[in-house]
């Protein structure tokens, strides 16, 4: 694991801990406020996948950020990266258009915080639509 | 009435819309057995884990069919199956339903009908092809006897799908009972008879109408090109997507209950979900068929005459559906729609379903609040059978023959004037205050289009 220099000044001791907010992961040698790359398969059902090409999962990588992933800023990168056409079929403002149901690990995402989940190595997110037509 | 965006002076807080209550408490228990790991939020704010949501859903759609009593044991039930997630779901509970031990086991004898609507939707042969291939291989697992028909069968139908066959009034619960009774009876009396064989719950059912003997309707090729050519002109001329989604709506039921007919199914059970139903509901007041709204969004739908369409998926939500068919491996196939990827505005359709689905993101409620409201419709009773024309659209009497209800003292003449689907007493007071049917209809009058708002207030009491 690499650990990244935090770009305000810091204390040799490893004090610098204080009066920072401590997020990601941390390893014996100090901290990390970076999150590490994340392993996540995204799934699409119910006819959205129409709007990726027709290809149902993707195994994707997310690459490591300052702040740690969550579903808003997936939904940000598969806007970015994934969504071939018409992105207002499947996104609306910064959440998911109404109608396109959200299952992380195969558990609805109002259980976990909706957009606020912070995601996991390895989590399954699926969307399905429950739009007429995807 | 809340807008969603609507500015009401003060600027609406920007962002997430306020935590709604017991949402974002995130109980980690199920409400139900308290015990199990919630996956699936349904309402607002109740958690269920796996198996409280399976029995939840089950016990759903046998209550739906159970309360209603329509379907009597060893009738012949149609299936319309889509591929898509309601239906789909709908004939996966049929098939459990069947399976399980007597004394809770669904009674009737089903059937599966798809139809291939790719001409319509501008498919290319190959595409349909592929679809058809993919949904036989799902139908043939079901091991109910199955049809598949192309849309363009539509133009072979004879008139006789407009006939008003005499229709039997719907049983009294004694009827029902007297009938589960018999057939329970029955299914005793095979028991005991069969002393040497395996005398499987099935036999019964069985005598009743052999599954391997009867014929499933496999399409010999596809249809003759010259038909799918004058479907895809007749789709063409249909200038807007609304009229489009409408025509296919109705060129579809009438082709089911052509096959129901014809291959004596008494009953059609279609997979409209609730919220599908609240959809259909705001889309027939925008459209003018307010009429017929208890008819449409109803659980039972007679005017067909000796073909009942039935609705046992009314009382589950999308989510609900979409939850179960993932959690249970439930098999449905997606296949391009006329409005796929249409745009927000494209159809009022299209448009009713984005407002609805956007209020109910803020409001929770909304859905179950619009289809309460549909329960509430009464179907006014007809006075016998039309003997007017009927509309070839609607399979309902014509719209100049509902007049006649508010003619008491007239004598139904010929013209097109029987058979008033409306409340005869009440409207024609009603009517009598508004101004453009005047105090008394004269046999001979036809009437204005702003009478329909009459009918509509005939056909809701809440």
């Amino acid at each position: 694991m690499t650990l990244w220099a935090p770009p305000l000044p810091l204390v040799a001791t490893g004090s610098g801990r204080e009066g920072r907010k401590f997020k990601g992961i941390s390893c014996e040698l100090g901290f990390l406020n970076m999150a590490a790359p994340l392993s996540v398969e995204v799934e699409f059902g119910g006819g959205a996948e129409l709007l990726f090409d027709g290809i149902k999962k993707h195994q994707v990588t997310l690459p490591g950020q300052e702040e740690p992933w969550d579903i808003r800023n997936l939904l940000v990168w598969i806007k970015k990266n994934l969504l071939k056409e018409r992105p207002e079929l499947f996104i609306q403002g910064d959440s998911v258009r109404p109608g396109i149901l959200v299952l992380v690990n195969d558990a609805d995402w109002e259980l976990l915080g909706e957009l606020d989940y912070q995601l996991q190595d390895q989590d399954n997110i699926l969307f399905i639509s429950t739009l007429h037509g995807g | 009435m809340c807008q969603v965006g609507e500015d009401y002076g003060d600027p609406a807080p920007e962002g997430p819309p306020p935590p709604r209550p017991g949402l974002r408490s995130r109980e980690p228990k199920c409400v139900k057995c308290k015990e199990g790991v919630p996956v699936v939020v349904i309402r607002a704010g109740d958690a269920f884990c796996r198996d409280c949501f399976r029995a939840f859903y089950v016990h759903k759609f046998r209550a739906v069919l159970g309360k209603n009593r329509l379907i009597f044991p060893g009738e012949k039930v149609l299936l319309a199956w889509s591929g898509g997630p309601s239906s789909s779901s709908m004939v996966w509970q049929v098939l459990e339903g069947l399976s399980r031990d007597s004394a809770k086991r669904l009674r009737f004898v089903p059937g599966v009908i798809y139809v291939d609507e790719g001409a319509a939707c501008g498919q290319s042969p190959e595409d349909r092809a592929k679809t058809v291939a993919e949904m036989k291989l799902i139908l043939q697992t079901l091991g109910f006897p199955w049809h598949i028909v192309a849309l363009e069968e539509v133009f072979g139908l004879s008139p006789s799908v407009l006939r008003c066959s005499a229709q039997e009034p719907v049983g009294a619960v004694g009827t029902y009972k007297v009938a589960v009774d018999s057939f329970l009876q029955q299914q005793h009396t095979l028991g005991t008879e069969r002393a040497g064989g395996s005398p499987s719950p099935t036999q019964g059912e069985e005598r009743l109408s052999p599954p391997g003997t009867q014929e499933s309707q496999d399409p010999a090729g596809p249809p003759p090109a010259a038909q799918t050519e004058a479907l895809s002109r007749l789709f063409g001329s249909v200038k807007t997507l609304t009229a489009k989604e409408e025509f296919l709506h109705t060129l579809r039921t009438h082709l089911i209950l052509h096959v129901a007919r014809t291959h004596g199914y008494s009953k059609v059970m279609t997979g409209d979900s609730c919220t599908r139903l609240a959809i259909k509901l705001m889309t027939s007041l925008a459209l003018g068929r307010g009429a017929f709204l208890a008819w449409d969004t109803g659980f039972s739908d007679e005017r067909h005459g000796d073909v009942v369409v039935v609705r046992p998926m009314r009382d589950h939500t999308l989510k609900e559906v979409a939850f179960y068919n993932r959690l249970f491996a439930v098999p449905s196939v997606f296949t391009p729609a006329i409005d796929t990827k249409a745009p927000e505005k494209a159809s009022v359709h299209r448009l009713m379903e984005g407002f609805l689905l956007r209020l109910q993101a803020q409001f929770p409620s909304t859905v179950s609040t619009v289809y309460r409201t549909s329960e509430k419709l009464v179907k006014a009773p007809r006075d016998g059978c039309a003997a007017g024309p009927r509309c070839l659209l609607y399979s309902a009497t014509a719209f100049g023959a509902q007049t006649s209800g508010f003619s008491q003292t007239q004598p139904p003449t010929p013209r097109a004037g029987a058979g008033a689907p409306t409340e005869v007493g009440g409207a024609q007071d009603r009517c009598q205050g508004a101004g453009p049917c005047g105090s008394s209809v004269p046999a001979g009058r036809t009437p204005e289009p702003a009478s329909s708002s009459s009918y509509a207030m005939a056909a809701v009491r809440t």
